[in-house]
């Protein structure tokens, strides 16, 4: 053994989001009610076009979570200070090949003029060429034929895994029927490379298969991929920052920042929530009063004011002990679960207020009413009829809540109270990046790279979240 | 209705009590008044003299909630939860750490933060109900897919890149207003432009779909039907029905925001040099003053009271059957 897994906060509360969600699909695969506004989600090509793209961006983000360090090389026993993740070890030309400073996408020179001795002693004032974006040139000025060689044959090999893979799906239904005990296997197996694909290709109601969106979105989602994969390993396909870091690195590795914040905040918004909404709503009297006694303190309070105070007195507090923390990785960790924690504190009061709401409206439903005069106990009353009625508005209101929460983020680490300084996030890329517009000539990659990464996580978390509010909006009345 | 007020009023009391508990706990109890002075004179090198010196000058030498060594009213009066709490309800918000006093900072700055909100908020309203009135009228054809479409793609953009594309475009790029700054009377207007369009901006996407869906519940409605039955015009329908109709939601959502306007945008005011209260806020936040922010917090908790009691009282207004009582 050369390393030793690490588990941070964040990755323990990840892994019980992700078995809670595991538990959850389980148990609405073999409820078909609960499974029919599912199957509507899954007619909307829109929403599973996005739901590609964000089980890209959770696939990253998951990778990422994934935590080890090192052994050191010559000492038994010791392991490097440095936390890296799975990501890190697949990307890690990405992450070692630093250059000095500023370079821009593509580049194979600094950004900025310097002076330096050149293998002839001589003094000279240029640009510097970079040590490992376009190195493999040995002329400069074939770089754009390179970068257009690479990007054909990259894409072509995307294509062709691409394809590959869909005809592997497309053998899938025959071999299920073949072998039936082995068909969960298959499945889990199956949403980690292409989610939904073959679930899509397996029902009935696509006749066409190569033509539908989705195989479409897929094929160019490969296509993509490959030319990246192909020209990142050259070249900074997003330019360097300051330090010289790859900037598509950081944007991959802000990722998991964007999403944990988005997910992990739902495990505190959803107990207090639930808890405190269907007590108040279905007790009332002294205890519909306290609960609303407590939600209009907090969201009487102006929620940045509120996250700002509470991630002051954090950070404080984090100063003050640093004998906590064994690494650097594990201290901005445990700012960025306490930034769930804050961002959760803030946030339950208006999905609270909703299922009070709808409690306040079921508990004069006949079949309550029923249940209690047949001496059903409020416990069973509040678990078997009240929480199965109101699941569809959390689960609304949880998906809605993903891309604000992700725009949350940026917001709050530029102000200065988001995640730690050292954890690459997009608000942090912002941040840094507001220097780098005032920089003459200007310095754009970053904020661009921040600008994509972030306008496509949140568009399809948005387009997702729409869709899955189409599907479980018991007021839209459908027809068939 | 005036006994509804004053019910209102009251019932306020104990939920400020309570903001100033919670902001209370937080910045005393999680961080004792040592830590903070620790913190404010440099975390390194620093003498239990120089600390009880920091805390004395700025009246943290007192006992958090209760005080054993005085008696009677004194065993609540002279401690550090009623000193700085009990100047907030009459509006004293007594002084930050580098020695200003805070209430006139507070009135100094309203001004600045009421400039750029209020023409973003009526502006904006107008704009977005406009839009979503159009939308509703050309519901199910193409520009109303579209419209919606931009919506999403509007509401996926952080506002962060609003304000940063809108200064370098705008104003590095093509010099049509500053870049930042502000300046009292008519000649700060220039400077006022490009907060107001952004912030115009940045909240067109979810406004203007909200209104839409409201818009669009109200329009399936029966009274709706019979309208058109009796040869209303759709133009009539929309105006004279369906708005009209559509108040109560729009309302909800509206009018408890008016109150807050005075506290400003965070956002906008930092990146604009807008000498207003989202600023000083942010300011203070990053010079870790927390008496500032403890003000800024009551104060928005006290304006959002008064928002929630304008919007019922705005309810009776719009729609004759809601009684106060």
């Amino acid at each position: 053994m050369n390393f030793i897994p690490v588990i941070l906060w964040s990755d323990a509360l990840v892994f019980l989001l992700l078995s809670a969600g595991g538990v959850g699909v389980w148990h609405v695969r073999r409820h078909p009610h609960l499974l029919l506004p599912w199957q509507r989600v899954a007619q909307s090509s829109m929403a599973m076009v996005s739901l590609l793209l964000l089980s890209v961006f959770l696939l990253i983000g998951g990778l990422d979570t994934l935590h080890f360090r090192e052994a050191l090389p010559n000492q038994s026993g010791a392991y490097s200070p440095e936390v890296l993740s799975v990501l890190d070890k697949l990307l890690v030309k990405l992450k070692s090949q630093t250059e000095k400073t500023y370079s821009a996408p593509f580049a194979t020179t600094l950004y900025a003029k310097e002076t330096y001795t050149d293998a002839a002693g001589q003094v000279r004032r240029d640009y510097p060429k970079l040590r490992y974006g376009g190195a493999h040139l040995t002329d400069l000025s074939a770089k754009n034929s390179d970068v257009v060689r690479r990007s054909v044959q990259g894409g072509l090999v995307g294509l062709l895994v691409g394809i590959g893979l869909l005809m592997l799906r497309r053998l899938q239904p025959f071999a299920l029927s073949l072998s039936k005990g082995d068909s969960n296997n298959a499945r889990v197996h199956g949403s980690t490379c292409s989610p939904r694909t073959g679930k899509l290709l397996g029902s009935p109601r696509t006749g066409n298969v190569l033509a539908s969106p989705l195989v479409i979105a897929w094929l160019m989602l490969c296509l993509f991929l490959g030319i990246l994969a192909n020209l990142a390993t050259v070249y900074h396909v997003l330019g360097t920052d300051k330090v010289g870091q790859d900037v598509l690195y950081l944007s991959l590795k802000s990722i998991r920042t964007g999403l944990i914040i988005g997910t992990v905040t739902t495990l505190v918004t959803l107990p207090l929530a639930l808890f405190l909404g269907i007590a108040a709503g279905y007790f009332r009297g002294w205890v519909d009063d306290v609960i609303q006694y407590i939600y209009t303190v907090l969201s009487s309070i102006p929620s940045v004011l509120l996250i700002a105070a509470a991630v002051l007195m954090m950070q404080i507090t984090i100063d003050t002990h640093p004998q906590w923390f064994d690494t650097a990785a594990s201290r901005a960790d445990l700012r960025l679960v306490f930034l769930c924690l804050i961002l959760g504190m803030t946030s339950w009061t208006g999905l609270c207020r909703l299922l009070r709401g709808e409690t306040l409206k079921l508990r004069e439903m006949e079949y309550i009413q029923a249940a209690q005069s047949f001496g059903v106990s409020s416990l069973r009353i509040l678990t078997r009829h009240i929480v199965p009625n109101v699941m569809h508005i959390i689960l609304i209101s949880l998906v809605m809540d993903f891309s604000g929460l992700v725009l949350a983020e940026a917001v709050l680490s530029y102000v200065g109270v988001g995640v730690d300084p050292s954890m690459m996030s997009f608000g942090t890329m912002i941040n840094a990046a507001r220097l780098e517009m005032g920089r003459e000539p200007m310095v754009w990659w970053t904020l661009a790279a921040a600008f994509s990464f972030m306008l496509v996580l949140v568009l399809a978390a948005n387009l997702f979240a729409d869709a899955v509010r189409d599907a479980f909006d018991p007021r839209l009345n459908r027809t068939g | 209705m005036f006994a509804y007020l004053l019910r209102r009023i009251l019932y306020a009391v104990p939920i400020l009590i309570g903001v100033n508990l919670l902001t209370f706990t937080l910045f005393f109890v999680v961080n004792t008044p040592d830590d903070m002075a620790r913190m404010q004179l440099g975390m390194k090198r620093v003498t239990p003299d120089a600390i009880a010196k920091w805390k004395h000058q700025h009246g943290y030498d007192k006992p958090l909630f209760f005080n054993a060594k005085n008696s009677g009213a004194a065993h609540i009066t002279d401690t550090i939860f009623w000193d700085k709490s009990v100047g907030m309800f009459v509006l004293d918000f007594g002084f930050s750490d580098d020695g200003r006093n805070i209430s006139r900072e507070i009135k100094t700055r309203m001004l600045p933060s009421l400039a750029i909100a209020l023409p973003t908020f009526l502006v904006g309203l107008l704009l977005y109900v406009s839009f979503a009135l159009v939308m509703t009228l050309l519901r199910g054809t193409f520009l109303d897919t579209a419209g919606v479409a931009i919506c999403v793609l509007l509401m996926s953009v952080s506002s962060l890149f609003f304000i940063i594309g809108g200064q370098f475009f705008i104003s590095k790029l093509w010099h049509w207003v500053p870049i930042s700054g502000y300046d009292s009377g008519w000649g700060g207007v220039k400077f006022l432009i490009l907060p107001v369009l952004i912030g115009i901006l940045g909240g067109v996407g979810a406004s203007t779909r909200w209104y839409r869906t409201i818009f669009l519940e109200e329009i399936g409605k029966d009274y709706v039907r019979t309208a058109r039955a009796k040869g209303v015009s759709e133009w009539a329908v929309l105006f004279r029905h369906v708005l009209k109709n559509a108040m109560i939601p729009i309302l909800t959502g509206v009018v408890v925001v008016i109150p807050s306007l005075f506290m400003g945008s965070l956002l906008t005011e930092s990146f604009f040099g807008i000498p207003g209260l989202g600023s000083y806020t942010i300011d203070a936040i990053q010079a870790q003053d927390f008496g500032v922010v403890r003000s800024m917090v009551f104060l928005g908790s006290v304006l959002y009271i008064i928002g929630l009691i304008l919007t019922d009282v705005s309810y009776t207004l719009v729609d004759p059957r809601v009684r106060l009582q």
